[in-house]
């Protein structure tokens, strides 16, 4: 009985372990489709909509791909984490640190050069995804020790983190600015030379709508995948009732955490996206403030809604968009529309459904079903 | 050998000493009942065998295993399933999708579809509510789906952390005959109770806590007739 009995313990354990790479669904079907979709928002809808339009879609799909990160920790696991735009920061600062040596020490100007996925936007291609691993490894650094334990610790330690590195950003050295100073030195030294409280400058311009959306794109389909697999279930049970999540079997530490590090992933490529939008990328505009503004789009939207996200996003990016003629107050018409949609609609715009999931959505797909089938 | 096995478990939460050197033991198809008052130290006793507390002293052993470091989520992989205090149900989630997360490690599509046809016929007032969301279940309903949930992990060791607490008597009732029923069929079962009647009355062996500590152990039977017990825990006196 003993030796039967003995063999089941580390037998169920082994074999029924959650394999990883089944979980998270790795395979290349969402980057190809994501390319797609970015193409044609590229293309025919950048164009469509004229200059002004497709600079705040711009923004708003910068949102979208910081917001929707955030989400992945903050609404599907539940884990409140205030220091996104410290990943956001981490993420610009690696981006515009291989973009703009590079480009000095390849191409000898700091300005864009190469056509469509030319040399310079593989280059800022590289950029995104430097950014990103570089997020990504904070975000085991500082997700791992808070995440282990049950509570709200990571709230504080990402208060911490950000702060950090705002101010380390801060602190950095003085960025060369012709092309003999970034000859001179190596890429190792020039590693501490981002600016300081300046910020790091003449980024080259390089986001536009097909490398912002192709992200956009890659995260929503990931994250929808997520959502719905046996690992995104896990993650919301632990939102739910850690102990009740912790006593169906579910790893949550290895949840939260892997959770944590997609997250900031994400947001290091959003940071990528700005910097190399804006130009300039400074460590006192991505402090608390930028942290707690994208929190506000999640909990607007509905906390580990995807569609939520993408419309709380929308919103809080456009909105302030047309009150732009009352300047001073548009601030004031901003805070109230957030007092009254967290009055109206406590959980957020969505809750945790998506828009397919809520009760209108089906009544209009069946109202129009049925209108075809009388018309018929 | 016992398939569980408590020897000297102390358990502190920062400088309270829940637990002092409880030691106890639960053999294969045993029904055992661990009763106490309110703050005794039950939960903690079921915490720390599935892992949710770590013993500051003290062994726990599952099927001769020492468990001392295993991760919760592997325990509950060796077939060891605890139903939590509180029910801890996942409320805002269907009842479909609690009894989907019971069945979290589990691959075997089919006999996980069989033991959740086996589970809704014990509960058949959970069938009729699949879809509803959890929260909004009666208490009792709430404590079946907990149990439910629990069988849907497959366990060999059930801990039931008072499935009565809150519950009018008829409830209570039913649900100690599936207890009952679930037992019959072969799973080794710990219930954590403050309802000594009750308990008394399913289990086959009893132990008695006070203040973290093991006061009076033996079979159920011979302790519902103990003075101390009576007076103590069941409300009977002379
Ligand atoms: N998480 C905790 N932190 C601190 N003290 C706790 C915690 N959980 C339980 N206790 C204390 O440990 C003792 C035993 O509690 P518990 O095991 O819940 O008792 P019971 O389940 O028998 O009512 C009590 O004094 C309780 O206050
Ligand atoms: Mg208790």
């Amino acid at each position: 009985m003993s030796d039967r009995a003995g063999k089941t313990l580390s037998e169920r354990v082994g074999a029924l372990r959650p394999n990883p790479v089944v979980n998270t669904g790795l395979s290349l079907a969402p980057f190809v489709v994501a390319f797609a979709l970015a193409m044609v928002v590229d293309t025919v809808v950048g164009p469509l909509v004229g200059a002004t339009w497709t600079e705040i879609l711009l923004d708003v799909g910068i949102a979208i791909l910081l917001a929707g990160s955030l989400n992945v920790v903050n609404g599907y696991a539940g884990q409140f984490s205030l220091g996104h735009a410290g990943f956001m920061l981490l993420g610009g600062y690696a981006a515009a640190w291989l973009t703009f040596y590079g480009s000095m020490k390849f191409f000898g100007t700091w300005e864009p050069v190469g056509g469509f996925l030319g040399s310079g936007q593989l280059l800022f291609l590289g950029g995104c995804m430097l950014g990103g691993l570089v997020a990504a490894v904070f975000g085991v650094v500082v997700g791992l020790p808070s995440l282990r334990l049950r509570g709200d610790y990571l709230a504080i330690v990402t208060l911490g983190f950000g702060e950090i590195a705002r101010v380390l950003g801060q602190i950095t050295a003085r960025q060369p600015k012709n092309v003999e100073q970034v000859a001179e030195r190596s890429w190792w030294d020039l590693a501490d030379n981002l600016g300081g409280a300046e910020g790091f400058s003449q980024i080259p311009n390089y986001t536009r709508l097909f490398f912002v959306y192709l992200f956009v794109f890659i995260l929503l389909i990931l994250a929808y995948r997520l959502k719905y697999s046996s690992k995104g279930r896990a993650l919301l049970a632990v939102r739910e009732n850690e102990i009740a999540a912790e006593a169906m079997g579910i790893d949550t530490t290895r949840a939260k955490v892997s959770a944590f590090v997609m997250s900031a992933f994400f947001a290091g490529i959003g940071g990528a996206l700005y910097a190399h939008r804006v130009g300039v990328l400074k460590p006192t505009e991505l402090g608390f403030q930028k942290s707690i503004d994208l929190v506000i789009i999640v909990v607007i939207g509905g906390m580990g809604s995807i569609t939520g996200v993408v419309l709380g996003a929308a919103i809080l990016v456009i909105l302030p968009e047309l009150f732009r003629e009352f300047s001073e107050y548009r601030m004031i018409a901003y805070a109230l529309a957030l007092v009254a949609v967290m009055l109206l609609r406590p959980q957020g715009i969505m809750g945790v459904k998506e828009l397919w999931e809520t009760s209108w959505w089906r009544k209009g797909v069946a109202r129009l079903r049925g209108g075809k089938r009388g018309g018929a | 050998m016992a398939m569980l096995e408590l020897d000297g478990v102390d358990v502190h939460y920062g400088g309270i000493h829940a637990l002092r050197g409880v030691s106890l033991k639960v053999e294969a198809g045993e029904v055992v009942t661990l009763i106490g008052a309110n703050g005794a130290g039950k939960t903690t006793t079921l915490r720390a065998i599935s892992g949710l507390v770590r013993p500051t002293k003290g062994k726990v052993r599952f099927d001769g295993k020492d468990l001392t470091g295993v991760p919760a989520h592997q325990i509950v992989a060796s077939g060891l399933v605890h139903a939590p205090e509180g029910r801890g149900i996942f409320s805002n989630m269907t009842v479909e999708e609690n009894l989907d997360l019971g069945a979290f490690l589990r691959h075997d599509k089919t006999a996980v579809a069989k033991d959740r046809e086996h589970a809704l016929t014990l509960f058949p007032r959970l069938r009729e509510r699949l879809a509803q969301n959890a929260g909004t279940l009666s208490g009792g309903e709430q404590q079946m789906l907990a149990i439910a949930r629990a069988l849907l992990s497959r366990p060999r060791l059930l801990l039931l952390d008072e499935p009565s607490l809150g519950l009018a008597p008829q409830i209570v009732a039913t649900i100690f005959k599936i207890v009952r029923t679930i037992a019959a069929e072969g799973t080794t079962i710990l219930l954590v109770e403050q309802n000594a009647h009750m308990a008394l009355g399913v289990a086959s062996r009893a132990y008695v806590l006070e203040v973290g500590e093991i006061v009076l152990q033996g079979p159920a039977a011979q302790l519902a007739k103990d003075d101390k017990i009576r007076k103590a825990y069941l409300g009977i006196h002379d």
